[in-house]
């Protein structure tokens, strides 16, 4: 259905069918005091005005040669992903609640949901939600509802997380009731270890333990150990993953002895450009028991009256339009638009491009960290194995690095001293299959040159 | 017309109750209740040895257009809940005063049974409910 603005006389004809004097008068019950006031807006700019503005502040993103990981990638799209996203029939799709008119957002929805169990090895998806952050708030809220045995709205969650993460979810859980126990990162090898599991839990139970892998050093966690220490003490593991990393590394269902019971996640990687931060979409799986406290939206597959195969939304009575305050959330929507480019992103790429994907930004990442420590004073921070990000250890502030590499169109990384004041000179680096040995060796150039002066 | 058994007592919520020889009750939810709810498909039960007080939401019964609160009817303990309706949610539907019971209490006060509608008040409240 094409969108066609009203016409003066449609409008006419309108108001005069209802017996109206004119559209303010449609708002006479709202009390003048409640009223919005004239709004001060400047007078309307015309489209080559507004097309001069709009040049002029895209020029100023640039297109720097980024070296910045720490939640959001900069990854190949493939054309054809972007050329299909854009068609009318997804770009303008509204959300599927009348079945009837939704089969082909329906579907792409379906695909997507089974890709992503696929990937994160555990039963059930949803169609998404905002993004990795927010969906992992969603996952802590899941773990308490869910672990009735535990009877604890406590949820244990690893410094080596995303800060931003964090600050996410507390914000999130804080007005509900849900303590969240930060647990230390080991300083050699910026992991989490059980010991520090173990002080920080101390006596009492926990509802949920969060396991990133990799973490926000990309350091690779234990997460076998890390997901049976949890069940043993009866809590469920809660999984953030980086999506690309699934291509080469062992699922959440599969970890430990039983495998995860939750794994969540940041889905831009997966076909979303960096886009100056968004929009981006959240990823959530979780085992088969924990079904109906999965929050979000759901896409079935079934068959009509006529016994002919369709999709439709089901398990509403977890939604809020029926569940209403004790709906499993209070957000009832998906990022569509994301989730259709990442359906099909990951349908182009298949397993095996997944795959090499991550083995390219893997081998990227430790040629660059090669290359960079080769300079005196710089250093690993952490002694584990990486994915596609490092953290190095500077002789001289991050930040001052940081801005002399900007003015030669580089972003060098991501400062980790505002969050983590005990690193020092610490940055983060992140080389994905987009960054090859030109492009290596051109940061190694500059950093040269800042440290020789 | 639903089905309103002379033998047994009944909330305002539309849940009933039985009272059994060893001192327990049965509680489930009425005739009335399921048609109006429609194919149920999942039943979220108590945990045995949770203790509820009267008026208390201890169960949720879901069906393909709603999910409602089930409330304890008297205070007490849940001695046992219908393990088969985790396979069979219909038995509510076709059985709600049988086969479709939700969860058995050993009460804290039996006397609070006496307070609930009988199935005399209960069908005025039905009827009431019609206009």
């Amino acid at each position: 259905m094409p969108f066609i603005p009203h016409t003066e006389d449609d409008v006419r004809a309108m108001l005069e069918t209802i017996g109206a004097d004119s559209v303010a008068a449609l708002f006479d019950e709202i009390p003048a005091s409640l009223r919005c006031p004239p709004l001060e807006v400047p007078e309307g700019l015309n489209e080559a005005a507004v097309g001069r503005l709009m040049h002029a502040r895209a020029a100023q993103d640039g297109q720097p040669l980024c070296f910045a990981g720490a939640g959001a990638y900069d990854h190949h799209v493939p054309a054809a992903v972007w050329e299909l996203v854009t068609r009318g029939e997804f770009y303008t799709a509204y959300t599927p609640y009348q079945a009837e008119a939704s089969q082909g957002t329906l579907q792409v929805l379906y695909e997507f949901q089974t890709m992503m169990t696929r990937l994160t090895g555990l039963e059930v998806s949803n169609a998404s939600l905002y993004d990795g952050a927010s969906a992992l708030a969603e996952a802590a809220l899941m773990a308490v509802r869910g672990n009735r045995k535990a009877k604890s709205h406590r949820i244990l969650i690893p410094r080596s997380l995303h800060p931003a993460y964090r600050k996410t979810v507390r914000a999130i859980v804080h007005n509900q009731g849900i303590e969240l126990v930060e647990v230390p990162f080991d300083p050699a090898g910026g992991h989490t270890t059980v010991a520090a599991l173990e002080a920080a839990a101390g006596d009492a139970g926990f509802a949920g333990l969060v396991i990133p892998q990799p973490n926000y050093f990309g350091v690779l966690e234990e997460v076998d150990e890390l997901t049976d220490w949890a069940h043993n003490h009866d809590a469920l593991a809660i999984a953030v993953v980086n999506p690309v990393a699934l291509g080469l590394l062992a699922p959440p269902g599969d970890w430990g002895d039983k495998g995860a019971d939750i794994a969540c996640g940041e889905g831009q990687p997966l076909g979303a450009p960096l886009s100056s931060g968004g929009p981006y979409f959240g990823f959530l799986t979780c085992s088969g028991a924990l079904t109906r406290q999965i929050p979000g939206r759901i896409a079935g597959r079934t068959v009509d009256l006529d016994g002919k195969p369709g999709f439709t939304l089901t398990l509403q009575a977890r939604e809020q339009h029926i569940r209403r305050s004790k709906a499993t959330s209070n957000i009832c929507t998906n990022q569509g638009l994301l989730v259709t480019a990442a359906t099909i992103h990951m349908a182009l790429l298949g397993p095996g491009g997944l795959a090499r994907v991550a083995r390219a930004s893997a081998a990227n990442t430790r040629a660059l960290v090669a290359s960079l420590t080769a300079q005196p004073g710089v250093e690993p921070l952490f002694d584990r194995p990486v994915f596609h990000e490092a953290a190095l250890r500077l002789p001289l502030p991050a930040d001052q690095l940081l801005r002399t590499l900007a003015a030669n169109d580089v972003v060098g990384g991501v400062a980790l001293e505002p969050d983590y004041p005990e690193l020092g000179n610490a940055l983060l680096v992140c080389a994905t299959e987009q960054r090859g040995g030109e492009d290596i060796a051109a940061y190694a150039e500059h950093l040269q040159r800042i440290l020789e002066h | 017309m639903s089905n309103v058994p002379a033998e047994l007592r009944y909330t305002k919520d539309h849940e009933w109750l039985r009272r059994e020889d060893d001192g327990s009750v049965t509680v489930g939810i009425t005739d009335h209740a399921q048609e109006q709810l429609g194919d149920l498909v999942f039943v979220e039960l108590p945990e045995v040895g949770a203790s509820c007080d009267a008026g208390a939401e201890c169960c949720v019964v879901e069906s393909v257009k709603a999910a409602s609160d089930v409330y304890c009817p008297i205070a007490g303990e849940v001695s046992a809940v219908n393990e088969s309706l985790a396979d069979s949610p219909e038995a509510i539907n076709t059985d709600a005063y049988g086969e479709g019971w939700l969860f058995r209490l050993a009460p804290t006060d039996a006397a609070a049974i006496d307070a609930l509608l009988d199935a005399e008040a209960y069908q005025a409240l039905l009827e009431a409910e019609d206009h």
